[in-house]
This record gives structure tokens, C-alpha cells and sequence, in this order.
């Protein structure tokens, strides 16, 4: 063996380099060249014009991130919003994806099932369509007198104007128990030159509309991925429990979930990086818009740099977008080596088994 | 192995053990089941059933009737509109050129490259392995400044180069391949080699064909990647005639183009540039069902 392959390292070097190169140089050039350019944008003054090479640009240390992250201003201060906008954003979204893709995959885990596929394609469907295509559909859908108003009315209440409204979701409730101004301690400008009444905002009318468009078309997909983690999945451990007399939901909760662990992990990694990353629906649905409420960092970059000319600023938000997803990723790795360690998992399978007995 | 003896002593307790659950059969389904999914399920097609139905309704009667499946007036100007006034056409033929170029360069790029990591020992393969994974963490709205700035530079900005080159990289792609390559058996490009096939041939004549299944994902992958592309166009060009099917509609449903709500022009034209991803994903259906699992498993 070893030998075969020294001769054919030789034999192969040439074949493999060429066939490797057209792929290298693509990703070189459009993945690797642009990021270390945008790094140089990023700590430029370059203002849109001519080469940011040229030798009138020069370099300005960390001015564009310290003007994102540090001067209070108007940069500063759309940049805190953008990413609290963005953290509701997540908050909701990965939960309630993960929680609904996993309900629909098991409910279409039944092979005995006539025309479980129907419901499996139907449940998909959303994922096939594009961005902008469900963005023009969820403009429509949450109008003001668009279908789900009314539905709203037709229970006797009467809905919101959706993608005009930038009341916080925590400040509407809050409303309803009296409070409707912020009290003094919350008010004085906070983190990012956000005041803590506006952290503390909840996701806007409008953005909530945005948030059930991601668990509506993401949970198709994710429900693909549980679906084939549980048909995977060893029967016998599910039916032993059933002997046991556990009930369906000690069997969902105790004996199924645990054993998918990899793929909630695997759903809730994408999910962090699919969510940091809303730019499509913002840039078709709302532009930011009502009172920067759906503004988000990868849309704030979009505009700082195409529409205000402040490329370096563009930059910088890019690479802190970048960090926050890396570092989120990374995280979840951690967390994934730390609690899903084979041995652990097969000794709390046993356990969830054992308490399975003892509930017989 | 613990499984046997749990059901062993399971078995010993069964006429303790609360019998609920065994009085339904293991595989017969009620009717409960049934309508909890057809609710669910309404949910997620209704929105585009109203969608369809709204297109063929008249402005006033998409906001007088907004749930109705059924337009009392039928009228279908909102897609003349479409093909007579606006320039629909040119995008829906510049997202198509734009696909399939795209999807032919990604089969052959990726599977050239696949085949190259899975087969040939070659000196820097771990180096080229390096990069991939490397540039596959690199998340994609990030890229949305850079890559402008580099198209720009290449003075390839605003051209079909533009919007088509920077899509052919594609990570993922290679590493399916790859994948897929390293299950075939290594004796299938023996015989060839030992008759002489140089190595290009082998791949080409011999392993390519046998690659169908893991090709026919990275069509289906590739072509609805580009064809749903929207911020990759919006920093590649400017002009109204390289104007894609996303950003042309992207930009009538943010009313840079158009007046009023317009609800039945949009809608129609969303539901019109579905279609192309509708035709693809009822073809491969089953496929693409079972993609995932293979990446899950595999």
C-alpha cells in the first residue's frame, strides 16, 4: 500500500495541482483576496473613489471601529440598535425553529402512515422559495388589511399594521400592565449609545413578523435533518422504554431527545450563523424601516458602504459580524465537545433508561 | 446490548406495566394524527394558494377579500403588466443564463477537485484540504463589501463575470464530491489505468459517470443557490439590463419601481419566479428528501 502510493504521489502531483487550481484560484480570488482587502478598507479612509491602493488612502488604525464601538454618534448608536434588533432576532428564531422542526419531523416520523409524504412535501415546500419571493409574500400576508388581519378579526381583535410598526413587543406588553414611559434609571443612554429602555424593547411589531418568516421557511429544512437523525435512530431503544410502560411524552423527552443531542446541536450551530446574517428580507421587505426597528448589522454594512460612502465603516461592521459568528460557532463547539462525550451520553441513556424502569 | 436485557425484564413486567399504549398496534395510526397534520399543513400552503389566487384579482379586491382562493372577478393584468410593461423578461433570462452557467461550472469545477482530494496523493493536498475548510467558515453576507471591492478591481463590475465567477466558488461542493468519490471502490480505475487512461480519462469516462447521485445534488444545490442569489447581484452590477430576477423583484416589492401597494403585480411576480424551484424540487424530489440524510449519516 505504502509503496503504491509513493510511486503514484509522483505520478499524480502534476494531475492534482491542475485539477485542484481552477477551484483554488476561484476561491482565492473571491473568498480569500476579498477578505484580506476589506480588512485594509477596514482600518482605511477610503471613500469609494478610485483603488483603495492608491496613495492618497491612508491608514487609519482602528478609527472605523472605534467610531462603530466607542464615539457616541449617530454611527455608534445605528450599530447598537442594529445588534440588539439582530440578538431578539436570534433569540427567537433558533429556539423556535429548533422546537418546531423537531415537532413536525416527529410527527411525520410514521412509516405506517398513508400519505405521510404529502405532509413531508407540504412541510418543505417553504424552503425551496427564495428570500424575496417570501418577503413580497409576508408583505402581502401582514398588510393592514392583508389575510392574516384578517384572521385576527374574524376572533374579534384587531391586528396590527405589521411592517409599519415600531412599537417593541416587551414596551407593547409592559403597556398593557400601565408602564408606558421608560422610568428615569432607564433612560440615560446605555451600551452603544442605547438607552436601556430600547435594549430592553423586544423585537418590533415588524421584526416579529420577520422572525415567524424564518421559522416558517427554515423549519422544512431542519425538519429534513431530525427526521433523518430519527429514522436512524435504534427502534428497539424506543420500544423497551414502551414496555416499560413510559408514556409518549417520557419517551419524546427522555429516551428521543437525548439520543438526537447531535443534531439539536448540528440545528442550533446553523441556525446562529443563518441568523446573524439577515440582509435579503430587509433589503426587499423593509430597508431597516419602521424607526430602524428591522435594521441589522450585515444591512447596516450594505448601506454605510454603498449608500453613505463610509466603506471603511462597511468593513468594520462586516469583520465584527464575522467575529460575533465565528465566536458563536466556536462556542457552540465547546459546548457540543463538553456535554456530548460518547461515554456520557450512553451513561445518561442509561440512566433516562433506569428512570424509565422505575417508572414501571 | 444493555437493549436485549431491558427488554428481557421488560418482558417479565409487561402485565404490570400500564397497557395504554399497547392497545393500539405499533403501526395502525388513528385519526388524530390526521388532523393535527392537515391543520398544520394549511398553515404552510395557504399563504401560497392566497398568493396564486391574488395574482389573478383585481388591486381592490386583493385588499377587500384577502383570504378568498377564489377571485370573483378573474383578470390576469397583472400579468400582462409583467411581460408587456415591465422588463420581467430580461430578468427572468438573465437569472436563467446566470443558473445554468453557474450549476455546469460548479459540476465540473467541484467534481475535478473532489475527485483530485479523494484519489491523487499529490504533494499540498493537505494544504488545498486546508483552504477549503478554511474558506468555508467565512459566512456569506460578510463577503457582500469584499467581493464588490475585488469585481471592482478586476474591472469586471457590472458584467455576466461578475455575477457568474464569484459563485463558482463553492466549498461545499467539493467536499460532496469528495466524498462521494472516496465510496466508490478504488478497483473500478484500475483496469483503466493498467490499459494506460490518463488520469483525466479515468476521471471522465470511468469515476464521472458513476457519480451521478452526488452531481444531481450539487445540480440541485447549485441551481437553487444561484437562482435565489439576491446580495451576491446587488454589489455585482448596476445596470437595469443585468438586472436578475431577485433584484428586479426585490426592488418592485420595496416600491423603487412601482406606485401603491400593487399587491396582485408583486405576488405574480414572486409566484412566476418560483416556479423554475418548484419544477426543480418536484423533479427530484425524492432526492432531495433523502440529501440530507446522506449528509447527516455520511
Amino acid at each position: 500500500m505504502t509503496s503504491r502510493r509513493r510511486r503514484g504521489a509522483a505520478k499524480d502531483t502534476t494531475a492534482g495541482w491542475l485539477f485542484t487550481l481552477p477551484i483554488i484560484i476561484i476561491l482565492g480570488v473571491f473568498l480569500v483576496v476579498p477578505v484580506l482587502m476589506a480588512a485594509w478598507v477596514s482600518v482605511s479612509d477610503w471613500a469609494g473613489r478610485g483603488s483603495p491602493f492608491s496613495s492618497d488612502v491612508s491608514f487609519i488604525g482602528i478609527q472605523n471601529y472605534r467610531q462603530i464601538l466607542a464615539e457616541p454618534g449617530l454611527q455608534q448608536r445605528d450599530f447598537g440598535i442594529s445588534l440588539r434588533n439582530n440578538l431578539y432576532y436570534v433569540l427567537l428564531v433558533v429556539p423556535l425553529q429548533t422546537i418546531v422542526s423537531l415537532l413536525l419531523a416527529t410527527f411525520v416520523n410514521r412509516r405506517a402512515m398513508k400519505g405521510v409524504g404529502i405532509f413531508r412535501t407540504a412541510f418543505y415546500f417553504p424552503s425551496v422559495t427564495s428570500a424575496v419571493a417570501i418577503t413580497v409574500l409576508w408583505l402581502f400576508l401582514f398588510s393592514a388589511t392583508g389575510p392574516v388581519n384578517k384572521v385576527i378579526s374574524v376572533l374579534g381583535l384587531q391586528g396590527p399594521n405589521w411592517f409599519q410598526d415600531p412599537r417593541g413587543v416587551v414596551h407593547v406588553i409592559a403597556g398593557w400592565f400601565g408602564l408606558e414611559a421608560a422610568p428615569g434609571f432607564l433612560r440615560e443612554p446605555g451600551a452603544l449609545g442605547v438607552s436601556g429602555w430600547e435594549w430592553l424593547a423586544g423585537p418590533s411589531v415588524a421584526m416579529s413578523a420577520l422572525i415567524l418568516m424564518a421559522v416558517f421557511t427554515t423549519s422544512g429544512t431542519f425538519m429534513l435533518l431530525f427526521l433523518a437523525a430519527l429514522q436512524a435512530l435504534d427502534p428497539e431503544v424506543d420500544e423497551a422504554a414502551m414496555m416499560d410502560g413510559a408514556t409518549r411524552w417520557q419517551r419524546f423527552w427522555r429516551v428521543t431527545v437525548p439520543q438526537l443531542r447531535p443534531t439539536i446541536f448540528t440545528v442550533i450551530t446553523l441556525g446562529l450563523i443563518g441568523t446573524w446574517q439577515v440582509f435579503d428580507q430587509i433589503y426587499t421587505g423593509t430597508q431597516g424601516g419602521p424607526s430602524k426597528t428591522t435594521l441589522t448589522p450585515a444591512y447596516l454594512s450594505y448601506t454605510a458602504a454603498f449608500e453613505g460612502q463610509r466603506w471603511g465603516q462597511g468593513a468594520a461592521i462586516s469583520f465584527i459580524l464575522f467575529f460575533i459568528i465565528v465566536a458563536l460557532t466556536l462556542l457552540q463547539r465547546w459546548v457540543l465537545r463538553e456535554r456530548d462525550g460518547s461515554s456520557r451520553r450512553s451513561r445518561r441513556a442509561v440512566r433516562a433508561r433506569r428512570q424509565e424502569g422505575a417508572v414501571s | 446490548m444493555s437493549v436485549s436485557t431491558r427488554s428481557a425484564t421488560a418482558a417479565a413486567s409487561m402485565p404490570v406495566s400500564d397497557s395504554r399504549e399497547r392497545r393500539r398496534p405499533l403501526g395502525g395510526v388513528g385519526l388524530w394524527p390526521y388532523l393535527l397534520l392537515t391543520a398544520i399543513a394549511i398553515i404552510y400552503i395557504y399563504p401560497f394558494l392566497v398568493q396564486v389566487a391574488t395574482s389573478f384579482k383585481s388591486d381592490a379586491e386583493a385588499a377587500a377579500t384577502p383570504l378568498s382562493l377564489l377571485p370573483a372577478n378573474w383578470t390576469v393584468t397583472a400579468y400582462q403588466t409583467l411581460f408587456a410593461n415591465s422588463d420581467f423578461p430580461v430578468w427572468a433570462m438573465n437569472s436563467f443564463i446566470v443558473t445554468v452557467v453557474v450549476t455546469l461550472g460548479r459540476v465540473f469545477f467541484n467534481s475535478l477537485a473532489g475527485y483530485a482530494l479523494a484519489r491523487l496523493d499529490f504533494r499540498g493536498r493537505g494544504l488545498v484540504f486546508a483552504l477549503l475548510v478554511a474558506v468555508m467558515a467565512v459566512p456569506g453576507v460578510v463577503l457582500l463589501i469584499p467581493r464588490f471591492l475585488v469585481i471592482n478591481s478586476l474591472g469586471i463590475f457590472d458584467s455576466y463575470a461578475g455575477m457568474i465567477l464569484p459563485l463558482l466558488a463553492d466549498a461545499t461542493g467539493v467536499f460532496i464530491m469528495k466524498n462521494f468519490f472516496e465510496s466508490i471502490p478504488r478497483s473500478v480505475e484500475e483496469q483503466a489505468k493498467i490499459d494506460g487512461a490518463s488520469t483525466f480519462r479515468t476521471f471522465w469516462s470511468i469515476v464521472l459517470p458513476m457519480a451521478t447521485p452526488a452531481l444531481m445534488t450539487i445540480v440541485i444545490l447549485s441551481f437553487q443557490g444561484s437562482w435565489n442569489e439576491l446580495n451576491h447581484f446587488i454589489v455585482s452590477t448596476q445596470s437595469p439590463e443585468l438586472t436578475t430576477l431577485t433584484k428586479g423583484v426585490a426592488q418592485l416589492a420595496s416600491g423603487q419601481l412601482s406606485q401603491g401597494s400593487q399587491y396582485p403585480l408583486k405576488l405574480a411576480a414572486a409566484a412566476l419566479m418560483t416556479v423554475p424551484v418548484v419544477i426543480i424540487f418536484l423533479i427530484f424530489q425524492r432526492r432531495i428528501m433523502n440529501v440530507s440524510a446522506g449528509a447527516v449519516k455520511g
